[in-house]
């Protein structure tokens, strides 16, 4: 049926290319929104549950509903400007961090074959991405003419600039591993018949590590949100936003969130590979994706990894500022350093096995 | 005029029109963001020409880190305005003719013969490689030493402009997390073994 309908809109030449890729684009930021929104309610519940509460429970079954409460209710309220504030910048600020949050989702491959856009250097493209995002917190700072919301972007501009070279080394040292820079090569490298331990989480399990901090703190969440940190500067850069502009910050950050979780799964944890890939050969229907590995793998991944995020959200204390810092430059870019070197004589030796 | 065309005259119209922008407007912060579409523009450029490492790595090194930081600047310094408008018109000719000597030395350098000659094939698809497999091949094999090189320098660079700015205050509180880490309740709290004091009517 897809196939159909691709061919049918081909048909039209141009248009229909861009008709076709607009429709493929839809099709994962469509599902991006709504996990957002589902992601949001998910996480008052399980914080609620840490803290010994019931979480939102009124709205629809369990609470479901909730999140559409939320975001009509944002919808509707009125979009305030400071008077002093730069229309143009306060108002380009929420797009400019929504715009990277999910061009970046274009090269995650969800199964084998299925990414948007299965390009070559997926890996650099996701940096530049995720370090684009930078300029609406930035601009959004700047453009608010606030003291509290400038501190905020001060702050979360800075941490995002820092954790994202250790956060970089650790993408240097899956690249050197792999030998490539496409998503579904390193996902296809983790191929094997060991199982689990077939994934690179193994050797490079404090890269790994690293990388995951890295991407709560590149997110600036919790223990990590001095940025936003509500009891000294309010809310950070978008202290004045409100209505459908702050709900669209609020939609890149949990975006972004949800992201990190997906790339974790693929680049550490094999993505769509199943932990017991090589132990059973069965064919069954519907059932062999628990062993062949399919794009259930890569989502229930990505739901775990963005389970730790509210789990540090609920057991850790907030960071001091000069705590990050130093966490980020003085410990995580020196073991990452050293790290990269370590794989690299890992693969020279051929101490990991590359495929299956 | 096929799509590739279209989107190449497009990136460039924007490219060209937002370096115009940044010498023209008049809020620092908006020409650092006028220089940033540049880059952005200036990278999709190069991703058409199927050069996409150097495209992304512009990006990645331009708009996501250098020109964060410079933003930060301009926002920080608060830059008055007037003063630096005042020679504008002044030094116009001062700067076209500046402008111009440029423009004729890169000429010199590309050669405007090869202007006219077609480029050759693409010397990643005739290895049969990625861009960036080539690239990387080409420069850590053939053109090791410069590489190298130009690594050192940028090194030494780096490490110069700390020194140049570090400055050793005295009378500053530093925290040592080592030691803090190492601590162990002896050194914190004194138990201190005393008895009851007695004689104390019971309330009632």
């Amino acid at each position: 049926m897809l196939d159909a309908l691709r061919d049918s809109l081909l048909a039209y030449g141009n248009t229909g290319l861009v008709a076709w890729i607009v429709l493929k684009i839809l099709a994962i930021a469509v599902p991006v929104i709504i996990a957002v929104a589902m992601f949001v309610y998910w996480e008052r519940k399980v914080i609620g549950w840490m803290h010994v509460r019931m979480g939102p429970n009124q709205i629809g079954p369990f609470g479901v509903l909730q999140a559409f409460a939320d975001v009509f209710k944002l919808l509707f309220k009125e979009v305030l400007r400071p008077q002093a504030a730069n229309k143009t910048l306060f108002y380009l600020a929420p797009l400019l961090a929504l715009v990277p949050a999910f061009a970046a989702w274009s090269v995650i491959p969800f199964d084998a074959g299925l990414a948007l856009a299965n390009i070559n250097i997926g890996l650099l493209f996701l940096l530049a991405m995720t370090s684009a995002g930078v300029y609406g917190i930035i601009l959004a700072g700047w453009a608010s003419n606030s003291r509290y919301a400038m501190l905020g972007a001060m702050r979360a501009a800075a941490q995002t600039v820092s954790y994202e070279i250790a956060m970089g080394f650790a993408l240097v040292a899956v690249v050197i591993l792999t030998g490539s820079l496409n998503l579904s090569d390193i996902v296809l490298a983790q191929q094997g018949t060991k199982g689990l331990f077939d994934w690179y989480w193994l050797p490079l399990l404090p890269v790994f590590v690293i990388y995951f901090v890295s991407g709560v703190a590149e997110t600036n969440r919790a223990p990590f949100d001095v940025a936003e940190g509500e009891s000294e500067i309010v809310a950070g850069f978008h202290v004045e936003y409100s209505g459908s502009a702050f709900a669209i910050f609020f939609l890149a950050e949990y975006a972004n969130m949800i992201l990190i979780a997906f790339l974790a799964s693929v680049l550490f944890m094999g993505g769509w590979l199943s932990p017991i890939q090589g132990w059973v050969t069965a064919d069954v229907p519907w059932l062999d994706w628990l062993w062949k590995g399919g794009w259930q793998w890569t989502f229930i991944k990505a739901f775990v990894f963005s389970f730790f995020y509210l789990w540090f959200r609920a057991s850790f204390p907030r960071y001091r500022y000069d705590q990050i810092m130093r966490l980020g430059w003085k410990v995580f870019i020196p073991i990452t350093l050293v790290w990269v070197v370590v794989a690299a004589c890992m693969k020279f030796f051929g101490v990991v096995t590359i495929g299956a | 005029m096929t799509f590739e065309l279209v989107c190449f005259y497009a990136f460039a119209a924007v490219a060209a029109l937002a370096a115009l922008s940044v010498i023209s407007v008049r809020n620092p912060v908006v020409a650092a963001l006028c220089l940033v579409l540049t880059f952005f523009s200036m990278a999709c450029v190069w991703l058409l020409a199927q050069a996409e490492f150097l495209a992304v790595a512009l990006v990645l090194v331009y708009v996501g880190a250098v020109m964060v930081l410079f933003l930060f600047v301009v926002m920080m310094l608060d830059v008055d305005l007037v003063p630096l408008r005042e020679g504008f018109v002044k030094f116009l000719p001062v700067g076209i003719g500046i402008a111009v000597v440029m423009l004729v030395e890169m000429l010199m350098l590309i050669g405007v013969r090869a202007m006219q000659v077609a480029p050759g094939p693409d010397p990643a698809a005739a290895a049969g490689k990625s861009n960036i497999g080539w690239l990387g091949e080409v420069l850590f094999r053939e053109f090791l030493l410069p590489f190298e090189v130009a690594a050192l320098i940028l090194t030494v660079g780096l490490i110069a402009a700390v020194p140049l700015t570090l400055r050793h205050r005295r009378g500053i509180k530093t925290q040592n997390p080592g030691r803090q880490v190492m601590v162990r309740r002896e050194d914190r709290v004194r138990l201190v073994k005393m008895d009851a004091e007695g004689n104390r009517e019971a309330s009632p």
